[in-house]
């Protein structure tokens, strides 16, 4: 079996200590985490929790049966194999003369980025989209010089109506 | 009327049906204790370390199917029990533990006895607690003995500020609980016990795996009916003992590292395995990668994680054992597999595991079996962690159904003398013998004092080798007998009981093992028997570490086994 990138979405009850938890278990295990995103979800006291595991399908599915088992987890599925949509948000500050500024946003205009600041020796640019187009543009950046990254992992949701 | 946070956690106790509570005071849970003495039906037993406080309501709860409690105070009173609740979790066995905690205005100001209880046991608990409102600790209450005794038991921890224990709220006692993210699957899908049948019907070499999910569902008449009617032999796993009676025709006692030649051999070449109410545990199995090559594996445990965890399943039942083993009794067909047990009698007697060698030397496996003798088996045998376990499990014929209580997953040294208290106290009507070796008993030899303040009845049997027995036996045999710091000095056990009041006598012969069990069991109160055992005896067979379940050690039974023979462990 191989190992791949599993992205598992959980609905978890949004209590102090949860994220220990959670965490916990995946460093008890021996599993790794690749990101690991939370934030609020439609169902109030909840959150969802989007975690990307490497493992090959057993490993992921015992980390799934095992967050299933933790009391504060109220669901969990991977939804690798499904449809899905997956987004990352990065803030990318790179070096930027008077020469280099508009080639930098040349670059940010085709991947449908942003600019949000502007400083004497920097701008920074907000990118949205899968990992590889945030890897793409990070890489075309890279030549200008990047000072600081910021990506906040993946965050997924199952595509078409059903949950 | 409004009552304060320890008169609630009490009062929540009595409505859970708490009889008896296990622990140790402190600055932390004053108020709790203080509260005490207005429920007297709360019997307080005081022991004399944490770590006995969590291993007595272990075995108070491994003895009567309900949730143990223990108690004690922040602080290292809460990192005490840490060795007991990770007993408890690794054994499936239902606890709740209360801890103070120092007063919410302080929490995370490293105040005095202030430790994170609830981020230590996060790995080690089912679920665990820190109550940070008065008005949410009867509800907290309910959660944790609900968690801590159904679906799969485990232990639960709860840790209470010592303020929240001062304040006061009004009692209101939930009749449910609502818990969106815990759910128990007890009945098991019917599409997967009718798939479990057919392959059980097809089997020629079917073998079952009996694990302590039995005993916790209590599930012996099913799981006598399941055998008998498919006639399937059974290999015990070591918590598997005793839910199903060892001199059956059947049964082939204990599988694993150190399970009998004929269970060994019966799994390995087994082409069906029925797994039930266990986890695949390496003691167990051995090797994985070489474990029962031939075999399918039907997998019924109530825990979907342990599905698949360490072995690859070919039909999972997920669902409580008893009420499983009820709908598989309807399915499954009548067979007789005579071949196959006529091979299995074959290896009964090529591997006599269970045959004692003659000699003049007082042997632990001859005590054991005594003690089994006069006790008719009518008896609850507590062991501590070593070969004093493996002899139990080995030479004791478990015919009362439940009557095993052993530390299994963990294996803590010292477990023996508390949980024996707690199953005594659980289970006052039966005899208790707890067996310990001379190492594990003096981890926890201070709850000696407990049983003489308590007045508890329980019958000590020293396995006294002078070792760390079983660390000695991997040193003669895997690390050409360099026996670094197993060699113990130890004090005069009987006189050490002497001083705590428990009369004792010590045995250096094989005539004085009977009447000294006698004169243990017509004590009515505590005794003690120092047994000095032949220092350098094994428990064999052994499948040496790394090595597949079939290619395990043992003397054979012509030869007279000498270690000084110099033979090896690379010879076999």
């Amino acid at each position: 079996m191989t190992d791949t990138k599993h992205t598992l979405v959980a609905l978890v009850e949004d209590k102090p200590g949860v994220l220990n938890r959670v965490a916990s278990l995946f460093r008890r295990r021996s599993f790794n985490i690749e990101s690991l995103a939370v934030g609020g979800s439609e169902h109030p006291g909840l959150s969802r929790m989007t975690i990307v595991a490497i493992g090959d399908s057993a490993q992921v599915e015992q980390v799934r049966k095992q967050l299933e088992k933790l009391i504060n987890v109220v669901k969990v599925a991977d939804i690798t194999e499904g449809d899905m949509v997956t987004r990352e948000l990065a803030l990318i500050k790179v070096k930027a003369t008077a020469s280099t500024r508009s080639e930098i946003m040349q670059i940010v205009s085709i991947f449908r980025a942003n600019i949000v600041d502007v400083a004497p020796g920097s701008v920074t640019v907000e990118v949205t989209g899968d990992e590889d187009k945030v890897n793409s543009l990070l890489g075309l950046l890279r030549d200008f010089g990047v000072k600081e990254v910021s990506r906040t992992g993946r965050i997924a949701l199952t595509r078409g109506s059903g949950s | 009327m409004k009552k304060t946070g320890a008169q609630i956690l009490c009062e929540s106790l009595i409505k859970e049906g708490v009889e008896v509570i296990f622990g140790i005071l402190g600055g932390s849970v004053l108020p709790i204790y203080d509260t005490f003495p207005q429920y007297p039906e709360l019997r307080h037993i005081l022991v004399r370390h944490e770590q006995g406080a969590a291993h007595a309501a272990d075995g108070y709860a491994r003895a009567t199917h309900k949730a143990g409690v223990c108690i004690a105070t922040s602080g290292p009173g809460a990192t005490n029990l840490v060795t007991g609740i990770a007993c408890a979790y690794m054994d499936s066995v239902p606890m709740v533990a209360i801890t103070g905690q120092v007063a919410r205005p302080v929490i995370g100001k490293d105040a005095f006895q202030e430790i994170d209880i609830t981020g230590i046991t996060i790995p080690i608990t089912k679920h665990n607690y820190l109550v940070t409102d008065v008005t949410e600790l009867a509800r907290t209450v309910k959660e944790a003995f609900h968690i801590a005794q159904t679906g799969r038991p485990g232990p639960v921890l709860i840790d209470i500020p010592r303020d929240i224990q001062q304040e006061q709220t009004d009692f209101v006692y939930p009749d449910e609980v609502d818990l969106p993210g815990y759910r128990v699957i007890s009945r098991g899908h019917p599409a997967q016990i009718k798939k479990a049948a057919r392959l059980i019907d097809e089997a020629d070499k079917p073998v079952i795996i009996a694990g302590r999910g039995i005993v916790i569902s209590q599930a012996y008449d099913e799981f006598q009916e399941f055998a008998e009617k498919a006639q399937i032999p059974v290999a015990h796993t070591l918590l598997g003992l005793s839910c199903f009676p060892g001199d059956h025709i059947l049964g082939l006692g204990m599988m694993g590292m150190h399970g009998t030649g004929c269970a060994n051999m019966a799994v390995q070449n087994a082409d069906l395995l029925i797994a039930i109410g266990m986890r695949f545990d390496d003691r167990a199995t051995a090797n994985t990668k070489e474990f029962a090559p031939n075999a399918r594996v039907i997998h019924i445990d109530i825990d979907p994680a342990e599905i698949g965890k360490n072995i690859p399943v070919d039909v999972p039942v997920v669902g409580d054992i008893k009420s499983v083993l009820t709908a598989l009794n309807e399915e499954v067909e009548k067979r007789e597999h005579v071949d196959w047990l006529s091979q299995i009698e074959q290896w009964r007697c090529e591997y006599p595991s269970q045959d004692i060698r003659q000699t003049g030397e007082l042997l632990p496996q001859y005590v054991i079996r005594q003690i089994c003798e006069a006790t008719q088996g009518d008896a609850l045998m507590v062991t501590g962690v070593g070969q004093n376990q493996m002899f139990v499990a080995r030479y004791f014929t478990f015919t009362k159904p439940d009557s095993l209580i052993s530390a299994g997953g963990l294996g803590p040294m010292g477990f023996e003398l508390p949980a024996a208290m707690g199953v005594k106290i659980g289970r006052p009507e039966e005899v208790v013998w707890c067996v310990a070796g001379d190492g594990g008993f003096q981890m926890t030899i201070q709850e000696l004092a407990t049983i003489t303040q308590e007045n508890i009845a329980v019958k000590i049997a020293v396995m006294n080798n002078g070792y760390l027995g079983m660390v000695r036996q991997w040193q003669e045999l895997f690390y050409e007998r360099r026996y670094v710091d197993t060699k113990l000095w130890n004090p005069d056990f009987v006189r050490i009981a002497e001083a705590y009041e428990i009369p004792g006598v010590r045995v250096k012969r094989r005539e004085e093992v009977i009447p000294a069990i006698q004169k243990a069991m017509k004590h009515p109160g505590a005794f003690l028997i120092d047994f000095l055992i032949e220092p350098e005896e094994n428990i064999y067979p052994i499948v040496p570490p790394g090595e597949c379940l079939a290619r395990f050690f043992e003397p054979s039974r012509t030869e007279t086994w000498k270690k000084k023979s110099g033979v090896s462990i690379t010879e076999f």
